[in-house]
């Protein structure tokens, strides 16, 4: 049996542990169903019971079918769940920004079509349009849209809204997915590890910042921010800069480079966020979501991956002039 | 066709929440089976679908929405979607003949369902919900027992503006608010109007 196992590639043996998985949850809902069948008409605790079994095999079902199709799209399944928190930020920026009736047009077209259409070019790997596409022909064609509809109340404000909305949520998000494209001389490692790099750094740093903030210096911009202060960012930029040294073993920098790729992240994602709670405070809102009216108290998604959005364009640039 | 109809009230569930959240704030009262007339705001016909995605399974079940005749029967998917999907009860906006407009609705509340209705009667443009018809009272009166819950729906008219065919992906909620009771001696203008202040108030919580 061991040495059966041992003679599968790699691929064989994930492939057996799907099978073997699938099996059993075909195997656990075959007997739920039996067991229902024989319940009949049972009393209400049994069937909560029940009920409870089903939503605990359907969530299972859902997270194995996930794991299945990661595996089966490599870094296709990592656009598509980037292209989802692309879509879903971007509807939190827009709720919080109020829009006229005469925007629904092209806001049909940021969510339906230019977010797709974003995300299929780094699914096809065309990385020149895919730098473009955006801030050239997206820019001129929504505020196009736009004034077709007759409306010039406040026009100027309405289109650099969508725009900003688009640049952030889904310009800034795409970059992410986007580290799959690069190509590197003489490395061979998996592009995988550049996404893991950015994110650790980025999150680090953010973390650092966080914890560092709650001292007693003061802000540098306390309308904005009452916990931004630049020995805050400092500690962030230096903990990142820390965490890219010891991680660039997985990447195609050397430890130096690394550190810098790490600094250029971290400083573009700290004040990225800074400038998205800049927004936040125009709008009146603590975070993003529905103005404040979450039911549980979690915050928005945006506020998670605002940093993000703004630190891996920039980092897929400078990646890409100094080592591509 | 009853599996067809489950099916498509999953996926139009799961678009809807996919486009707006739909999501439900109980402020006054917890989300109980027991027989309630929703009442809340109306700017759009995605009103109905999106306070029919806010209520938790159980509750959408034994919860009827009233539908517009003339809109939601004029062809014969949206006739399909609203008996088979929805149930709804359908009333007509224009009264035709000596015909009681709220005899299906009676009806419903006779057999024992909630019900989800816009006592503005149209669909209002402006900030402030018009004045609500007299029809809400006129329930209150024959069914005392009924409990009476106003609800705001926040943010749909953003997702499909008048004359648009294509939703825009915006977060919506629906908060409900404390039961309202019909006073013994209450009269109609009076009940109205604080009927529309509970929903109106709703608004900002």
């Amino acid at each position: 049996m061991v040495s059966f196992l041992r003679h599968l590639t790699p691929s064989e043996q994930v492939s057996l542990l799907f099978v073997l998985v699938f099996g059993l949850l075909a195997l656990a809902s075959a007997a739920h169903l039996l067991v229902t069948l024989r319940d009949g008409d049972a009393d209400e605790a049994l069937s909560r019971r029940r009920q409870d079994e089903r939503l605990l095999l359907r969530h299972s079902w859902a997270m194995a079918i996930v794991f299945w199709c990661a595996w089966v799209w490599g870094a296709g399944m990592a656009v598509v769940l980037f292209g989802l928190v692309s879509f879903f930020v971007l509807r939190e920026f827009i709720s919080a920004s109020p829009t006229r009736r005469a925007d629904h047009r092209s806001l049909v077209l940021a969510f339906f079509v230019v977010l797709p259409a974003q995300f299929a070019l780094v699914w096809t790997r065309q990385a020149d349009l895919f730098t473009v596409f955006i801030p050239v022909y997206v820019f001129i064609a929504l505020p196009v849209v736009s004034a077709l509809r007759d409306d010039p109340q406040r026009f100027l404000e309405r289109s650099a809204k969508l725009q900003w909305g688009i640049m952030v949520c889904v310009y800034g998000l795409s970059h992410v997915p986007a580290l799959w494209l690069l190509d590197f001389r003489g490395w061979t490692g998996q592009n995988e590890f550049l996404v893991f790099f950015l994110v650790a750094v980025v999150q680090t740093c953010m973390l650092v910042q966080h914890v560092a903030s709650r001292g007693e210096v003061p802000s540098v911009a306390p309308a904005i921010s009452r916990s931004f202060h630049w020995r805050g960012l400092a500690l962030g930029l230096l903990a990142g800069a820390f965490v890219g040294a010891l991680l660039s073993g997985l990447t195609p920098f050397k430890p130096l480079p690394a550190v810098a790729m790490a600094l250029v992240a971290c400083a573009a994602g700290s004040l990225g966020h800074l400038v998205m709670k800049a927004i936040k405070r125009d709008r009146g809102i603590t975070h993003w979501g529905l103005e404040g009216r979450s039911v549980t108290g979690a915050g928005g998604l945006l506020d998670r991956v605002d940093a993000l959005c703004f630190a891996a364009p920039v980092f897929f640039h400078s990646v890409r002039w100094n080592f591509g | 066709m009853k599996w067809a109809a489950r099916l498509v009230g999953a996926l139009l569930l799961g678009f809807v929440r996919l486009l707006t959240g739909a999501q439900a704030r109980w402020h006054g009262c917890p989300p109980k089976a027991e027989q309630r007339i929703y009442f809340a705001n109306h700017q759009s016909h995605a009103d109905l679908v999106l306070i029919w995605a806010a209520l938790p399974t159980e509750l959408r079940a034994i919860t009827r929405p009233i539908a517009a005749k003339d809109y939601w029967t004029a062809s014969r998917l949206k006739r399909w979607i609203t008996t088979e999907v929805f149930n709804a009860v359908y009333v007509e906006r224009e009264r035709k003949g000596d015909e009681d407009p709220l005899a299906p609705l009676i009806e419903a509340l006779d057999k024992g369902d909630s019900l989800i209705l816009f006592p503005e009667g149209t669909r209002g443009h402006a900030e402030d919900p018009q004045p609500f018809k007299s029809g809400l009272y006129n329930l209150a009166r024959r069914f005392p027992e009924v409990v009476l819950v106003p609800a705001w729906i926040h943010n749909v008219q953003r997702v499909m503006p008048k004359g648009e065919v294509v939703p825009v992906p915006v977060l919506c909620s629906v908060t409900f608010g404390a039961p309202l009771a019909l006073g013994p001696d209450e009269d109609r203008t009076a009940f109205l109007a604080r009927a529309r202040e509970a929903v109106m108030a709703l608004r900002e919580v």
